[in-house]
């Protein structure tokens, strides 16, 4: 498969029918891996980078899940294919600033990635639209079962499996969900919800990650630690502490409806009226605006079937994308222009929304 | 009097004191103004404890020792640089370093998670190949004909699991 091709196709995230659970947008889970008896990326010579690079991309593609897959290196990638995989979490921003000996493997669903030579060796991913933990899990030891049948890993008894950072060390994995919390948000409870959970050991990020925003209100949960437990226990932890948070938001959306619903509507409605008729749109006012929205599927303002469009429009909506719209680069306030277009298309034929469902649950 | 406490990161006074709980382990650091607001400290949206501890441990006015790493040349320095190690087998020369910093970073410091175990069966495979051959040359150079014989027939065993080792893993779905 080209990167042309795996950019014209949907995504794993872009292409859900429907969420099963409404709060959590996607799970994510990744492993580090090394080659036993090699420098870690950082620290390897250039001609040993591409060596180890041969070898992985090699034994990566090999794998059965991975036929048909996009098999690319780093250095053959646009800024602007770069920032796209970016956008759909396929590749982190340090690999697509790395400059050469590093690659990456994409599965043709774009399920399963590999970055080859980011901070280790082998950093595997799996991705999956909604609440995913357990099956995401089990997908990605299947497939690190076979990779392990082609190279040697650097793992210590001790120490687990041995990676560049002594953070990511025993499981090496770190599992995560991207969470749609814009009730705690309004009624600012964020930062109570983060302390809790920095206390049972899981970190919040914003959507990409380390050093990003929580535009949209969405936020990524992750574990904290990785020796010392088996990735089974991390996973169970992660999934009541996920569990405990959308019940959280359950519960502050109820509160939100109750005691000003006229408050909540408003700022539905208005993002909508925002969004079918407004001529520049900087990502980061549409990621606010798609959230509310998304809010108002949940609540029941908007059927339910429009969920997948909005999980869609929020990759979409990313500078990336749009500059791919265009075919051609874009200025920024250009793009704000199409992206504006681009969603008032989307939402010109939408049904208008029904406020009528005040305390429907 | 005792002197006020300095900040983990940058030696600075530290004016903003951090004590999580985490898993039932106290982690306490302490910082400057300017590294917390840097490290996100006062952001709502959280930041990474584990990060902090793992920069604080690189304070650089701790004494470096000489080590070395044998397989990659990578020095306490170079760590202390890049936050990274150089190659797996750092973990070992550096151990006495690493293993105070695990306490504090993890929930434990045993692994208990899963095992390659199909890697270290070819790996014990192979080393086991490597001596029967060292072996077996050895016995042949100083004429012991019968032991030469009886290498060959392990070496030959040996070759045997190797290729019965399964390339693929079994798949449960």
């Amino acid at each position: 498969m080209t990167i042309e091709t795996l950019l014209a196709t949907q995504s794993e995230l872009t292409d859900t029918v429907s969420s099963k659970c409404a709060i959590v947008l996607m799970t994510r889970i990744r492993l580090a891996r090394n080659l036993a008896g090699k420098p870690f990326p950082g620290w390897a010579r250039p001609s040993q980078r591409d060596s180890i690079l041969e070898t992985c991309r090699e034994a990566v593609a090999s794998a059965p899940q991975m036929k048909k897959s996009l098999n690319i290196g780093v250095a053959d990638l646009t800024e602007l294919q770069k920032q796209i995989l970016v956008e759909r979490h396929l590749i982190s921003r340090e690999l697509s600033g790395s400059k050469s000996g590093s690659g990456v493997v994409i599965s043709k669903d774009q399920a399963l990635s590999v970055m080859v030579n980011e901070e280790d060796h082998l950093r595997i991913q799996v991705l999956r639209a909604g609440f995913q933990l357990k099956k995401s899990w089990n997908s990605i030891n299947d497939f690190d079962s076979v990779l392990e049948g082609k190279l040697d890993y650097a793992f210590s008894p001790t120490l687990g499996y041995l990676t560049a950072c002594p953070t990511n060390l025993g499981t090496a994995m770190r599992a995560s969900a991207m969470m749609h919390l814009p009730a705690l948000v309004i009624s600012s409870q964020m930062e109570k919800v983060v302390r809790a959970v920095n206390q049972l050991g899981m970190v919040v990020r914003g959507l990409f990650g380390e050093g990003s925003d929580a535009s949209g209100s969405i936020f990524q949960i992750s574990n904290q630690t990785t020796l010392g437990e088996s990735e089974e226990e991390i996973i169970r932890r992660l999934n009541s502490v996920l569990n405990s948070i959308v019940e959280h938001e359950m519960n502050a959306r109820q509160r939100l409806i109750e005691s000003d619903a006229s408050k909540l509507f408003d700022k539905i409605g208005r993002a909508f009226g925002i969004l079918q008729n407004s001529h520049l749109l900087s990502s980061s006012e549409a990621m606010n605006l798609l959230s509310l929205l998304r809010l108002g599927v949940d609540l029941g303002v908007f059927p339910d079937e429009s969920r997948a469009a909005i999980d869609r429009l929020f990759i979409e909506a990313q500078p990336g994308h749009i500059v791919l719209l265009s075919k051609q680069d874009l200025e920024s306030n250009q793009r704000d222009a199409l992206r504006a277009e681009r969603l008032r298309t989307e939402f010109a034929p939408f049904s208008k929304p029904n406020f009528s469902v005040r305390n429907n649950n | 009097m005792a002197s006020p406490l300095k900040c983990d990161l940058c030696s600075k006074p530290a004016t903003v004191h951090l004590t999580q709980i985490v898993n039932n382990k106290v982690h306490k650091v302490d910082l400057c103004e300017e590294c917390a607001q840097a490290k996100g400290v006062t952001d709502p949206n959280g930041f990474s404890l584990a990060d902090l501890l793992l920069k604080a441990s690189l304070n650089p006015e701790a004494p470096a020792s000489g080590l070395r790493c044998e397989n990659c040349g990578f020095t306490q320095n170079d760590f202390k640089k890049h936050g990274r190690f150089g190659c797996p087998h750092c973990y070992e020369t550096f151990k006495g370093m690493v293993e105070p910093m695990l306490d504090n970073m993890h929930k434990g410091t045993q692994h208990s998670g899963k095992i390659p175990q199909r890697a270290l069966d070819r790996k014990s495979l192979y080393d086991r190949l490597t001596t029967l051959e060292g072996n077996l040359d050895e016995a042949i150079r100083s004429e012991r004909y019968e032991d030469a014989a009886r290498y060959r027939d392990e070496i030959h065993q040996v070759k045997q699991a190797f290729s019965q080792q399964p390339s693929e893993s079994r798949h449960d779905d």
